[in-house]
């Protein structure tokens, strides 16, 4: 194995450490008492005190900002200053107990919050000036948006009698996030900042969760204020518009309760909703009742334990063969929050042929949007879930054997003619199905991998073998390359009691590969595994497989990945064969911080099976070896 | 699906144990049936800022087709109403009212196409007009029951009300005089009977 450690500027003596044990009781997201990381935050804080004002000062609308997170339970948030939003600066200081992440990119700090909402089902905030800080978060709420993340967007904007004069950083961000966000506020006054923040949260959160963004005038963080934040109640009541339905209809349960009884094939669809709503327990309960199987959408992992005997498996596009089989030979398909996007269904013509479906979504607007569903029911997963268990009669396994037999059988051949299955590293050949194998073998399965977006994206989902709920964290819907190093610092912040670690293409790395600073000097512990092929692979793949092999800009010149660790102060570990795999995932997990293992992998390893775009569940590719003539 | 064509499923499953020749798999129906049909969805809203962009911008975001949208005040300060017409099929303009129910703002949505109304629109419609012709054109008017609201040298405006088609009707008939302008303010609805969308709660 080849090592390379830097020597990493803020690293503590007991670096080399084997591994925090069990025992060690990291309190929240604060380095261990007696680390250098520990002392450098203390440093900083009391810098950051002495700085600002003295404690008797009346308070304005940024102190209100401050309150609200409190108040909302945020201990952690991640932003970037600018002009606007020093008055929020100015006061921070005065809150020790809310965290603030200077991020080097505000995508970082809105994937970090992103990263952060996925693993503790909570509300992540990140905040950036006006202008360019502004523009900058865009990518990230869009991320949010999309995969239904409950987040707080927070932006400053010039002071109210400049807005609209094209003044110095000014951008119409509201205009911006109005088509991607849950709901926007633009705030002038800082008597509004109460309700507007107590109102974000509750939206965020509630039903179908998404961002919300909030743009605050520079004067209205300077303003002072007296007024109060509004009870919850008070909150409800303001938003009369706002009353998601959680509990389905009784009436559909019954029907879709008939159904279940009638079916000789019928599937578990569990997508991110079974994660939001916190209902993995349900799910198992009303599949273990019922003995149906189990497949999941890319978001919904994790909500079943891949090794239950009821998990069947990844759906969709780049799904596992035997479940993209088994759905198209369904007489019954029961999904639950998720949403028959593209990547799922293919042709919606030719999905599930002979599948009439229930469909249980909190929200209505999902429901027959993409497929026409026999069942609808509006409403919660858990309780859903937990309605409709009683209703259902208790089939014992023994009465699929059929059924499940017949799935078993497809199951074994799929995994055995998949890359992974025909064992291309039994030769030498470093392939990323055997990385992201072992990376879970010596996790335990128990850590939280953030995937980024490409080959590296699939091949997670498809071969960690995930026993835990929100332990998946991936861009599902806006497909974000750049994702995974940001999220990770959010989910590690989040989860601090487990290992995160990203895996990351070589293209995604070096689009946001400077949050490595951040990792440093915040001392988050992320452990990186970079895929590196040399290529953009997803791009490549499609090239070669529906662009008659023509690769343009596919090839991707990467630095020296150890050297540039070592930059940042970071240990870095590389892997060229297999057997070099294990000893660099035990030195990068003996580090105690950050640490980067350059995995130098196949150059042309294709992800299969895959559905090509436009067709159906049953026309996979299951390898390519060129066009048939 | 008939019960033996139900155990085929199994046996046909992803062409893996192929069944009979004859049975290719069904194609699934989408969503909708189809047929286009000119629909007024009314909206009733919360007077906040942006309320109508965010409408808007849903409207073009979800690539649906409409034909006129109009916001007016209702009785209640703090509460607008919207008038939507648009063509789309049954779940097209289903989508459209969920898809206007996850904004914040909007309280009601109703679809009142198929439903007893009251639907009016107002025109004004500027004609050229020759002394000769001038009292012609009075006739016309009064024949729609509209009327003259301006005279001019050389042009009068026509002030028409009525359906969407009574009015189509009258501009028709204008037409031949050389119309200089027109303004329509699009349709007006409201339900007949005692029953009131603003006082109905949200869903
Ligand atoms: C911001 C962004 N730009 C472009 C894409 C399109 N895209 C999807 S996968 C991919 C290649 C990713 O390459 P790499 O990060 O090296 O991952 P690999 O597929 O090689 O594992 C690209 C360019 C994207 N998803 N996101
Ligand atoms: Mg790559």
């Amino acid at each position: 194995m080849t090592i390379t450690k830097g020597e990493p500027a803020q690293q503590p003596t007991a670096a080399r450490q084997v591994k925090a044990a069990p025992t060690d009781l990291r309190r929240g997201h604060v380095p261990n008492d007696g680390t250098a990381g520990a002392a450098a935050i203390e440093q900083a804080r009391s810098a950051m005190l002495r700085d600002t004002k003295p404690t008797k000062r009346s308070r304005i609308g940024a102190d209100v900002v401050c309150e609200a997170l409190l108040r909302q339970g945020v201990d952690v948030f991640f932003g970037y200053p600018g002009g606007v939003v020093l008055p929020l600066y100015d006061v921070l200081g005065d809150y020790p107990e809310l965290r603030h992440v200077l991020v080097r990119h505000e995508q970082g700090g809105a994937h970090a919050a992103d990263g952060y909402a996925r693993v503790t089902g909570r509300v992540g905030v990140c905040l950036g000036t006006s202008g360019p800080g502004a523009t900058n978060l865009v990518t990230g709420i869009g991320t949010a948006l999309l995969d239904s993340i409950p987040m707080v967007a927070i932006t400053g904007n010039v002071p109210g009698a400049l807005i609209g004069k094209d003044a110095f950083q000014e951008i119409d961000i509201n205009g911006i996030t109005l088509p991607m966000t849950k709901h926007n506020y633009l705030v002038r006054n800082a008597d509004d900042l109460p309700r507007v923040f107590a109102e974000a949260f509750h939206i965020a959160r509630t039903g179908r969760p998404g961002p919300v963004h909030i743009d605050i005038t520079k004067d209205a963080l300077q303003q002072e204020t007296a007024v109060q934040h509004p009870s919850p109640a008070e909150v409800i009541a303001g938003l009369p518009g706002f009353r998601p339905n959680f509990d389905g209809h009784p009436r559909q349960l019954k029907i879709a309760a008939a159904e279940i009884a009638r079916a000789k094939r019928p599937m578990i669809l569990a997508g991110h909703g079974v994660l939001h709503a916190e209902a993995w327990d349900d799910l198992r309960a009303f599949a273990e009742k019922t003995s149906i199987p189990v497949a999941w959408t890319l978001l919904g992992i994790g909500a079943m334990a891949e090794d239950h005997p009821l998990a069947y498996g990844f759906m969709g596009m780049h799904g596992w063969k035997h479940v993209n089989r088994a759905i198209q030979s369904a007489d019954l398909l029961i999904a639950i929050g998720m949403r028959f996007d593209d990547r799922v269904t293919g042709n919606v013509r030719t999905y599930a042929p002979y599948a009439r479906i229930v469909h249980v979504d909190i929200d209505p607007a999902e429901i027959g949007k993409n497929v026409a569903v026999e069942v609808p029911i509006v409403g919660d997963a858990g309780r859903v879930l937990r309605a409709l268990t009683p209703m259902v009669d208790a089939t014992p396994l023994g009465d699929r054997s059929e059924y499940l037999e017949q799935l078993a059988e497809w199951r074994a051949e799929s995994e055995a003619s998949s890359w992974h299955g025909s064992g291309a590293w039994r030769e030498g050949v470093l392939t990323a199905d055997f990385v992201v194998e072992r990376i879970g073998e010596l996790t335990n399965h128990a850590a939280t991998y953030v995937a980024d977006v490409g080959q590296n994206q699939m091949w997670l989902a498809r071969y960690l073998g995930f026993r835990r709920p929100n332990s998946h964290v991936s861009s599902g819907g806006l497909g974000t390359m750049g994702f995974a190093l940001p999220a990770a610092m959010g989910a590690a912040l989040g989860q601090p009691d487990r290992e995160t670690w990203a895996v990351i293409g070589d293209g995604g790395f070096q689009m946001t590969f400077q949050e490595l600073m951040t990792l440093v000097q915040d001392r988050i512990p992320v452990k990186i595994a970079l895929f590196d092929n040399k290529k953009l692979g997803m791009i490549r793949q499609w090239q070669e497989i529906f662009y008659a092999g023509n690769y343009h800009s596919a090839h991707l010149l990467g630095p020296d990945f150890a050297k540039l660790a070592d930059a940042f102060g970071i240990p870095a570990f590389r892997a060229c064969t297999p057997d070099e795999v294990d000893p660099a995932i035990e030195a990068a997990q003996a580090v105690d911080g950050p640490a980067l293992i350059w995995f130098e992998i196949a150059e042309t390893q294709n992800v299969f099976p895959m559905m090509p775009a436009g067709k159906g569940l049953s026309d996979l590719i299951e390898k390519w070896d060129g066009p048939e003539e | 699906m008939s019960d033996s064509a139900k155990d085929e499923v199994s046996a046909r499953a992803n062409g893996a144990t192929p069944g009979p020749a004859h049975s290719a798999p069904p194609t699934r129906a989408l969503p909708g049936s189809g047929e286009v049909h000119r629909h007024i969805l009314v909206a009733i809203v919360l007077n906040r800022p942006g309320v109508l962009n965010r409408v808007a911008s849903l409207m073009r975001a979800r690539n649906f087709n409409i034909e006129s949208l109009s916001v007016s005040h209702t009785d209640q300060p703090d509460i607008s109403r919207m008038t939507i017409t648009l063509l789309g099929d049954d779940v097209a303009v289903e989508q459209v009212s969920k898809q206007l129910y996850r904004l914040i703002d909007v309280l009601k949505v109703q679809d009142f196409s198929g439903e007893p109304t009251v639907e009016h629109e107002l025109a004004l419609i500027k004609v050229r007009a020759t002394d000769s012709n001038r009292a012609e054109i009075v006739k016309v008017a009064e024949l729609y029951r509209a009327r003259l609201v301006d005279i001019a040298d050389g042009s009068v405006i026509v002030e028409a009300s009525g359906s969407e088609a009574e009015v189509d009707a009258i501009v028709a008939l204008l037409r031949s005089y050389g119309i200089k302008e027109l303004v329509r303010t699009g349709t007006a609805v409201m339900a007949r009977g005692s029953a009131s969308i603003e006082e109905a709660l949200k869903r």
